[in-house]
């Protein structure tokens, strides 16, 4: 234990540091007995954000990538591990306490229509935690939720308007103009754009990248879409089944993917170039249930490269070169 | 408060000039609401003839080598808020044994062409008010889908257009087991087919795609299976009564680009085996660039560009398309900002006369803000509806370039 | 011109000025204001229009009416008028006579009455028997009834919207509690129980008569408010998944707030709608006790009260001979009650396509 605590040496560069993430959820069997089974969506986990740069989580669906970022803002309480923001171990922190620190720690959500409360006219749902933190001064509170929309590409007169009136994107920069509004220092950015059209996904990216130079925002860029990620992230991280299979600069992922995993994953993605016939690694069968994953290594059973030790030991997560980490049996074995 | 609220609208100062979002009045809603009245009761009449002779939908192909042809095809919906022209003037062909991808965003109308030639489009809002959408099936015998009766239609929806939707598990029956559900559809659809026959008949289609334990999916419900899975079993059904044309609604939209991948392979490998067309509707250009042969790209309700999958790719010619490509973010473009096109998609009441395009457009001319472009052939395949490369607007095309390169020295 | 310029303007900005393009966009298409989009749905069906006239009708009568009354001819709804007429009293007797037949007597004799008047220019539905105007009690029966059920509504709604949202927003052992009590309340059948309760209350002498009727509506409210509760528990945990209730809570809103400014206007449009229809039902549960004699004391008017004028077991006579005394009152519960649930359903059928578009 005692050299596991040394481990979370706070690097004052890193405005994020989690540490052995992991968030298991019980299912219940019967209605009062003690649940014996737990859903892992998120297994140990570690990772860190540097101070204005952006990190990218890419992964399937139920891979736990969602849960990581509701687990780190304690909108879910971890089951064990560290988040430490800023230095401090948010675990610890009362709820009272952790309320105060919240505009701090900023989310943008999936679902432009879920995400904006339908009887909350837009200034209101930008502007209601600035009146409740008191982020600016009362008499100037006005001048500025219109500059944060302003901001955010949209016009003043929408102020008074209802979300049912506008579109998916323009309903994404009002939540991003919400999260904004607080002078967040860090923002996580749960799939902003999977429910947008490309012609208007462009412009979302456009105005996070924008803000980001303006401000110097830390974003978590959870995604689906790879193309989105390796434009907006500095550092990647490929998850698999609630575990990191590999983390690292961006261009060594993409350029050099050491994991059979984040190989597949990068083939998959279509072209849009007819004429690029992409030397397709398709990958057999689903994606297990988190409930029973397989044993050892997570994703052994669907691993073009499986070997026998992949059953036995879950491989280790290892830095292989400079700012590249992988989770595999292929690369620890000589 | 919220209600009440809502009653009310308050403005910012400073803005009322901006602010030109205009409402209906009560009077505008009553006539929008009793013409759409009419008009929907005109053509329900016509729709529920019964015992409407052969002759009158049967018809000839432009071209025998297609198997569906939509000519100048008029799409449009009655709403309360006015009428909305989702397919607006729709001409494109299917060749047989081919893959033609539809291309667009969200309200372009893609679905809705889709939808109009299974005769799905929704009723009575729902209306085909102009032009032909032919199909010719296997005995060369060619049929007017838009005036085909509901009953003959049956005979053709399902069993020789099949259609494989976006969310699969939406489109099973929750109640039944996978096998029942698609027994039922070879029993519905093959003459003197047994329970026998249809059961081996769906297990045939569940091996070809490339389900391995074919007896248990059968016995499964479709909670059991996975969103992949659903989406093969869907493709199985589909394909269990030979079909000419598959029509694939955003097949893989709902999935994880690893399924989505095995997904895409197995439609190309099961077209191949059946030897049927496929009608694509996607918005991803990846998923277009890999599959299609043709290509289709609609905007607010019209195409603005289609050729073959080369010619739209390498060459694209509407500022339309250009900027999807554009702004697909790829590596490469890392440090420069990511191109995208401005504003937002129009809104479908109303359309105005000229290009629907040009206020998203870099391009727009004087031009543009007068006229609808017309339809310019760069080759026998690929054409666009733009006014750069004709007439007027080529003209202040070419005056523009000289005086950036005026500019430039 | 206008089109030269705004051209222009195009051209010359290619990424800077969006607003411009927007707003030529935006200048071809017109929108609905989303209070009217409420109001149109709503008054689309003729159902919900017929509801509205009715209840607009009965509000009229019971709340103006005894007032016009009361300004033009000066009475209340006790005022009693001793008409004379003279009616036919016929009086039969059978006896066996000294032929050992069976014999039938009857006597034809004119008795004066002042009671049970028939319909007169004066009384227009005559008046009953103890010589109250009718037309002029259907007028104060309507005002308690809506009155009662009202009150009994909005206690129903403000202890099922605490309990239910408690249960809702904090889950576990709180939901299990309320839960458990709204199960147990649920599992009491209400009519005898409530039966019981005034009979009691009227045997005990020291509850003055006029104030039954506000333990009755505590009861009725007791009986009541487990239907709204789990309506609004169910709302709550729905909404509670929508991510703009993530977002209140990641933007650091107190739970105060979150309940109050998001939760409870979102699960506004259900409540609405499960108050209407239940008006109709507390107006049906105030007229079955009256009728029973348990709810409003006796010189005060009530439509169950004057439907029980003509219980059959107190004779055939008012039954057969007067439907001027209680069919009125009974049209007036039919009225009451189907106004609400029509306007109910509308209201329904106007919020349930969500406010999205």
């Amino acid at each position: 234990m005692a050299i596991e605590m040394m481990e979370y040496a706070n690097n004052s560069d890193n405005i994020l540091e989690v540490y052995n993430l992991k968030k298991y959820y019980p299912i219940s069997k019967f209605v009062l007995g003690k649940s014996r089974s737990y859903v892992k969506a998120v297994d140990d986990v570690s990772f860190s954000i540097k101070r204005g740069t952006t990190m990218g989580l890419v992964g399937e669906s139920g891979c736990g990538k969602t849960t990581v970022g509701r687990t780190i803002l304690r909108l879910h309480e971890v089951t064990d591990g560290k988040v430490f923001f800023e230095g401090r171990d948010l675990s610890k922190i009362p709820p009272a306490r952790l309320r105060k620190m919240r505009p701090q720690m900023q989310m943008i959500f999936q679902d432009p229509y879920s995400s904006l409360s339908p009887r909350m006219p837009i200034g209101e749902i930008i502007g209601e935690a600035v009146k409740e933190h008191k982020i600016v001064p009362k008499s100037e509170y006005r001048a500025y939720i219109l500059k944060v929309m302003r901001d955010c590409g949209l016009q003043p007169h929408f102020y008074y308007r209802y979300p049912h009136e506008f579109s998916g994107g323009q309903r994404q920069r009002i939540s991003i103009a919400r999260a904004v509004a607080l002078k967040p220092k860090f923002i996580i950015c749960d799939e902003p754009l999977s429910a947008l059209d490309v012609s208007i996904q462009a412009q979302i990216i456009n105005l996070m990248k924008d803000l980001q130079e303006q401000y110097g925002y830390t974003y978590l860029f959870i995604s689906h879409d790879l193309s989105v990620v390796e434009y907006l992230s500095d550092t990647i991280g490929v998850m698999y089944l609630g575990s990191m299979m590999e983390m690292g600069d961006k261009k060594k992922i993409f350029a050099n993917p050491m994991h059979p995993y984040t190989k597949a994953l990068l083939s998959a993605v279509p072209v849009s170039n007819p004429d690029v016939k992409m030397n397709r690694i398709i990958l057999e069968g689903d994606i297990p249930s988190p409930v029973n994953p397989p044993s050892g290594c997570k994703f052994r059973t669907r691993c073009p490269n499986a070997m026998p030790i992949c059953a036995e030991k879950a491989p280790v997560f290892k830095e292989y070169e400079e700012n590249h980490k992988v989770a595999c049996h292929l690369y620890s074995q000589d | 408060m919220g209600l009440l609220d809502m009653l009310k609208r308050r403005k910012v100062e400073g803005t009322e000039d901006l602010d030109n979002t205009m409402y209906l009045t009560l009077r505008e809603e009553r006539r929008i609401s009793r013409e759409n009245r009419k008009i929907m009761k005109q053509y329900e009449r016509e729709k529920n003839r019964k015992n409407v002779p052969e002759e009158e939908y049967l018809t000839q192909m432009r071209d025998p080598s297609n198997v569906v042809e939509f000519d100048n095809l008029h799409t449009y919906f009655f709403t309360d808020l006015g009428t909305v022209k989702s397919v607006n003037g729709v001409t494109f062909d299917i060749p047989q044994g081919k893959i033609v991808g539809v291309v667009g965003e969200s309200g372009c109308g893609k679905s809705v062409t889709s939808l109009s030639l299974m005769q799905l489009v929704q009723a009575p809002q729902g209306q085909i008010v102009e032009g032909s959408i032919r199909y010719q099936d296997i005995n060369g015998k060619c049929y007017e889908i838009t005036k085909m009766p509901r009953d003959k239609m049956l005979e053709i929806r399902g069993k020789e257009i099949s259609m494989i939707f976006q969310e699969p598990m939406t489109s099973l029956n929750p109640v039944f087991k996978i096998g029942e559900q698609m027994d039922e559809v070879v029993l519905l659809h093959t003459k003197g087919a047994t329970s026998e026959s249809a059961k081996a008949r769906s297990i045939e289609m569940l091996n070809l795609v490339g389900i391995a334990d074919v007896e248990k999916v059968y016995n499964s419900y479709p909670h059991e299976l996975s969103g992949g899975m659903r989406q093969r079993v869907m493709i199985a059904m589909a394909l269990s009564c030979d079909p000419r044309l598959i029509i694939a609604d955003e097949p893989t939209t709902a999935l994880d680009v690893t399924i989505q991948a095995q997904i895409l392979e197995l439609l190309r490998d099961v077209k191949d085996k059946i030897n049927g067309s496929i009608m694509l509707i996607t918005h991803d250009l990846g998923v277009i660039a890999e599959m299609a042969d043709y290509v289709v790209v609609m905007y607010a309700g019209r195409i603005i560009e289609q050729g073959t999958v080369r010619e739209i790719f390498h060459n694209p010619k509407h500022p339309y398309t250009i900027g999807l490509m554009k702004s697909k973010p790829s590596g490469d473009t890392k440090d420069n900002r990511l191109y995208s096109i401005r504003g937002q998609v129009p809104n479908p009441i109303n359309m105005p006369d000229y290009c629907y395009f040009c206020n998203r457009c870099d391009y727009a001319m004087n031009v543009c803000w007068k006229e609808y472009p017309d339809i310019v052939e760069f080759s026998e395949s690929h054409s666009a509806a733009c006014h750069l490369y004709y007439g007027e607007g080529l003209e202040e095309q070419k005056k523009r370039r000289v005086e950036v390169e005026n500019n430039g020295n | 011109m206008a089109v030269d310029k705004e051209k222009d303007i195009i051209i010359n900005s290619n990424e800077e000025n969006n607003d411009h393009a927007e707003l030529a966009a935006a200048q071809h298409f017109k929108v609905i204001s989303p209070g009217r989009m409420v109001a149109k749905r709503f008054f689309k069906s003729k159902l919900s229009i017929v509801g509205l006239a009715m209840i607009i009708f009965l509000f009229l009568f019971s709340f103006v009416g005894p007032l016009i009354v009361d300004a033009t001819w000066g009475y209340k709804e006790t005022q009693v008028f001793k008409i004379e007429r003279n009616s036919d009293m016929i009086t039969k007797a059978e006896f066996p006579g000294p032929d050992g037949k069976e014999y039938t007597y009857y006597d034809k004799s004119q008795t004066l009455v002042i009671f049970k008047a028939p319909p007169s220019a004066e009384h227009w539905l005559g008046t009953d028997t103890s010589g109250f105007d009718i037309f002029t009690r259907l007028m104060y029966g309507g005002r308690i009834s809506l009155v009662i059920s009202f009150i009994v509504i909005f206690l129903e709604t403000v202890i099922g919207v605490i309990l239910g949202g408690l249960a809702g927003y904090f889950g576990k052992w709180v939901d299990q509690l309320v839960m458990r009590i709204v199960d147990i309340f649920a599992c009491l059948p209400g009519l005898p129980i409530l039966l019981v309760l005034s009979a009691t209350i009227n045997s005990i002498e020291s509850i003055p008569a006029e104030h039954r009727i506000y333990y009755l509506m505590a009861f009725l409210t007791l009986m009541g408010w487990t239907g709204t509760a789990r309506i609004v528990r169910g709302q709550i945990l729905m909404l509670r998944e929508q991510e703009y209730m993530m977002a209140a809570e990641t933007t650091g809103i107190r739970a105060f707030h979150r309940i109050f400014r998001h939760l409870v206007p979102n699960a506004m449009p259900q409540l609405i709608v499960t108050a209407t229809l239940g008006l109709g039902g507390v107006i049906l549960y105030e007229s079955t006790l009256s009728y029973l004699g348990l709810g409003v004391p006796f010189p005060r008017a009530a439509w169950g009260s004057m439907i029980a004028l003509a219980d059959p077991s107190k004779g055939q006579e008012i039954l057969a001979n007067y439907p001027n005394m209680w069919v009125p009152a009974g049209l007036l519960i039919v009225i009451a009650v189907l106004g609400f649930s029509f306007i109910g359903d509308g209201l329904r059928d106007a919020f349930d396509p969500r406010m999205k578009r």
